[in-house]
């Protein structure tokens, strides 16, 4: 397939990566001080990935556009992380962590890469531990576990709700190690706005000083991308408010192929919006669904009633609310996947059965596992009969220590006690799955370009399993990429440093300064929120928990319209040699206006329905997500052509070799 | 509700910054600080005035971007919350609210509500850390049972997200609180033992190197601390520091 070769190694699947680090070829210790690598993004994936290859000895320089690399917004990933380590003993092993995930994915990603994923996933817990990142642990000093949606094991590791502060802090840690030993160069507060190729490699980047407004060249011999997902192309999303696509993008229009733009997931257990005025949305971890339960009333006339204030939750009988999970889905129960756990909210909510005002809200309800929990304690605790008021204490306690601070979170954003009466929730953008392709070495199309992390596309598939993402991120950080890369940079021990006044960084350079100099000379009609909300409205609308055709149609023909009236009346106030935030949106959202018509145009051509990506027209007669393996198995791969709507596809036909793909069921 | 603000505004690091007083209407109880602050920003683009710039990222309370003095507080009204995560119902119609960016030395303007918090990543670079390679391959996570109490306390110290109300907070602007939640998280794990007598030098020295104020036990750190970290942790890394000069 030309330059889709995914390279992924030949042999039996539980070999592949031994025998490819076995065979690619390294760089000796001495030569690794005479090479240069950029990494853009300091995130979970990036930050170990900058650690790693300072510790190896390569010359590392960071960038991230926050004032520090602990902001990344990993740090905001509560739940856990995944390994296979079957510490629990219930049958856990490298290969259910596979298959979970490559079913979980909905038969949409690479064997080879997950198997891998898997693999390592055991180093990560090793590592993290080593570092001093400090899990949960058991009164027995061993390290806790608990489930996640979309298994039947419990293999995630956890750190209350903030495991991915704590992962992301060690990954933190280990770069200021190399920081302090003048391996890494740490350029924070800088955004990376074009990637430089020399002889149709990548050799370097452009970037901004946030603080000055001075336009940077900083060359290497390879260029690391870990710069996450583009979620807010949505505009409302569980990301953070800065997060954006511009390093992706910019690679994408140089050369690297964008695949899977269509595969966002879309998280079942968010704050659902409250008004206008709202900037972005708060997730509440899908471990709550361990000890939550989700239900709606069975009857419309309640439903209406809670809407109107006229009835509380709480004096809702058990016979009268619709635990439409547990009821659809038996085996898994509120403990489905995330695709199939929004999609059915949805469904309940357009029949008319929400619970806010918006009508856009289910009910989380911990009642069930409050009195369940003090029982236990109780009885552990020796007291004989006690009265429910006890029992309740006992119980929230436990509640507590398990979810303190998401009950806190959820308390000061809703103001409402969720120890007292339900919580109330509805799906969010909250992960991409799609991002740039790249094959087994995680190098995107362009020659010394590599991805890591959410900003690639590889191992999640159509749907991303919780927990997954912490691991995805620190295996291609630590225990991927700094090997892989090695194979590439091989061949570069001779080059020498890479200057940075050639004719192809003058071309860039002048290129981001002409672009900077035209988003600051719209017209002046409407501030870059507006485009942004107007975009997210198209997206979240006619792309989002369901599409179809004519809708996506639209869609692109909208998104387009609204590109042109951007460019033409966007207002930028500010300099551009200054700190300027308004200039730093207006570029991100530029990029978003581009990226949003791919991504209604890979969701027109995928004409199934799989994980995350719901067609209308695809559906089984119960509702379920219709797959076409005979027409689909393929990772869509985009080539940039000169307008996202001319955009090229590449198929990578996907291989099952050690799994059989059926119909993803959790009845 | 109708809200009036005063606000500081600084060009650059280098000008001087003034309060600048403004008014805004419209304001719902269920917007969060940040969104009344978009909303202040918007009607300010929209009459051509440059928006008023502040930190901020996550904008649910956990990466320590949002940095804001309000009404004289870090962090706002409210407890163990950030600026991010304040709400308006805390406020009544008609309400003046001041807003200022972090105070202290080490911390300097960059501009409006921002400052420059670098010296926190430089106390982290001097020993916030553990040496242990990343790629090698080290023991199984579950060879070192670690009782869970001390687990615990060193995870509740671990917590700190850098946001520097603790020195904002502080009248002598010291960053004891953020430097010994960091020595506390590896003085309570048995990893954190081996390197234990120079990290506590070595964060200490450069805490000190980048002009932080001293601790007189005020308090004032813990109060505003988003995150609830502790004083014990000061006086845990006192012992520790204690200790490590006894070695020498």
């Amino acid at each position: 397939m030309g330059i889709l070769d995914s390279k992924v190694p030949s042999g039996p699947l539980a070999d592949k990566w031994t025998k490819h680090k076995n065979d690619i070829d390294l760089v000796n210790p001495a030569n690794k001080r005479n090479i240069d690598i950029i990494v853009v993004g300091t995130g979970l994936a990036g930050g170990s990935a900058a650690a790693t290859l300072a510790e190896l000895g390569y010359n590392v320089k960071t960038f991230c556009y926050q004032d520090s690399p602990r902001r990344a917004h990993s740090i905001a990933a509560q739940g856990g992380v995944n390994a296979a380590k079957n510490y629990q003993g219930d049958g856990d092993s490298v290969y259910r962590l596979f298959y979970d995930t490559v079913k979980g994915g909905d038969y949409r990603s690479r064997e080879g890469n997950v198997y891998r994923l898997a693999e390592v996933s055991t180093n990560i817990i090793d590592q993290c531990v080593a570092q001093g990142v400090p899990f949960a642990r058991e009164y027995g000093g061993l390290l806790d576990n608990r489930s996640f949606g979309g298994v039947l094991v419990s293999r995630t590791f956890y750190a209350k709700g903030q495991t991915g502060q704590q992962l992301l802090l060690g990954a933190y840690a280990a770069m200021n190690r190399q920081i302090q030993r003048g391996k890494i160069k740490s350029y924070t507060r800088h955004e990376m706005l074009d990637v430089v190729l020399v002889d149709g490699k990548a050799r370097g980047i452009i970037a901004r000083d946030l603080v000055t407004g001075e336009i940077e060249r900083h060359s290497g011999h390879a260029v690391v991308l870990a710069t996450g997902g583009y979620g807010n192309l949505f505009y409302l999303s569980t990301y953070c408010m800065g997060a954006n696509v511009m390093a992706a993008w910019k690679a994408h229009k140089r050369g690297a192929f964008f695949a899977n733009p269509c595969f966002t997931q879309i998280h079942p257990t968010c704050i659902p919006v409250s008004g206008e005025h709202q900037s972005k949305l708060t997730l509440m971890s899908e471990s709550l669904r361990n000890d939550g339960r989700i239900w709606v009333p069975k009857r419309l006339e309640d439903a209406k009633a809670i809407r109107e204030g006229k009835l509380k939750p709480t004096q809702l009988k058990e016979e009268d609310r619709d635990y439409y999970l547990e009821r659809r889905y038996p085996a898994f129960g509120n403990l489905v996947p995330r695709d199939v756990a929004s999609r059915a909210a949805k469904e309940r909510c357009d029949a008319g059965f929400g619970v806010n005002k918006t009508g856009e809200a289910v009910y989380l309800d911990f009642e069930a596992a409050i009195m369940r929990y003090g029982k236990e304690k109780a009885y552990t605790s020796g007291l004989k009969d006690p009265d429910k008021n006890t029992v309740r204490k006992l119980g929230k306690e436990v509640v507590e220590a398990k979810y303190g601070n998401l009950f806190q979170m959820y308390e000061k954003i809703v103001d409402q006690n969720p120890y007292e009466t339900p919580m109330m929730i509805y799906p969010a953008v909250h992960y991409t799955m799609g991002g740039l392709w790249v094959d087994y070495n995680l190098q995107t199309t362009i020659p010394g370009c590599y991805a890591a992390g959410e900003a690639n596309f590889s191992d999640h598939g159509a749907n991303r399993l919780g927990a997954s993402a912490l691991m995805q991120g620190l295996a291609d950080g630590y225990f991927v990429l700094p090997y892989t890369i090695g194979d590439y940079l091989s061949n570069d021990i001779r080059t020498g440093t890479i200057p940075t006044d050639s004719p192809e960084f003058d071309a860039a350079e002048q290129n981001v300064r002409e672009r900077i100099q035209k988003l600051m000379s719209g017209k002046g009609l409407h501030s870059v929120d507006y485009y942004h909300k107007l975009l997210g409205k198209i997206m979240w609308n006619k792309c989002g928990m369901s599409r179809n055709a004519q809708d996506l149609k639209d869609a692109m023909k909208e998104i387009a319209e609204l590109r042109v009236d951007f460019w033409e009346n966007v207002k930028v106030t500010g300099e551009p040699d200054a700190k300027n935030q308004e200039l730093e949106k207006a570029g991100r959202v530029a990029d978003f206006l581009e990226l949003g018509e791919l991504f209604a145009k890979d969701a027109l051509d995928r004409n199934e329905s799989c994980g995350g990506h719901f067609r209308e027209e695809y559906q089984t007669p119960e509702g379920e997500a219709l797959r076409d393996d005979e027409n689909y198995k393929y990772v869509s791969a985009w080539e940039y052509v000169g307008d996202p709507k001319d955009a090229k596809l590449h198929k990578e036909e996907l291989t099952y070799e050690n799994i059989q793909v059926k119909t993803r069921s959790y009845k | 509700m109708k809200i009036s603000l005063k606000i500081w505004r600084q060009k650059n690091a280098a000008s001087k910054g003034k309060m600048v007083d403004y008014s805004l209407n419209g304001v719902e109880p269920d917007m969060s600080f940040l969104e009344m602050l978009d909303v202040l920003n918007e009607s300010l683009i929209e009459k051509g005035e440059e928006p008023v710039e502040f930190d901020h990222d996550c904008r649910e309370g956990i990466c320590g971007t949002c940095s804001l003095m309000i009404n004289g507080r870090a962090h706002g009204p409210d407890r163990f919350i950030t600026v991010c995560q304040l709400h308006m119902r805390s406020f009544n119609d008609g309400d003046t609210i001041t807003i200022e960016p972090w105070r202290a030395k080490a911390f300097p303007v960059i501009k409006d509500l921002i400052v420059d918090r670098t010296a926190f990543d430089r106390i982290q670079q001097a020993g916030g850390y553990i040496s242990v390679n990343t790629s090698g391959r080290p023991v199984d996570a579950n060879a070192i049972p670690i009782e869970k109490e001390n687990a615990d306390a060193s995870f509740n110290a671990a917590t700190c997200i850098g946001c520097g109300a603790c020195v904002a907070a502080c009248k002598n602007a010291s960053a004891m609180l953020f430097t010994s939640a960091k020595v506390s998280q590896f003085a309570l794990l048995p990893q954190g033992q081996v390197e234990a007598t120079e990290r506590v030098q070595n964060m200490v020295r450069q805490m000190d190197l980048e002009g932080f104020g001293n601790c007189t036990n005020t308090g004032a750190c813990e109060v505003e601390c988003p995150k609830g970290i502790s004083l014990e942790n000061i006086a845990r890394m006192n012992r520790e520091y204690y200790s490590a000069s006894l070695k020498g």
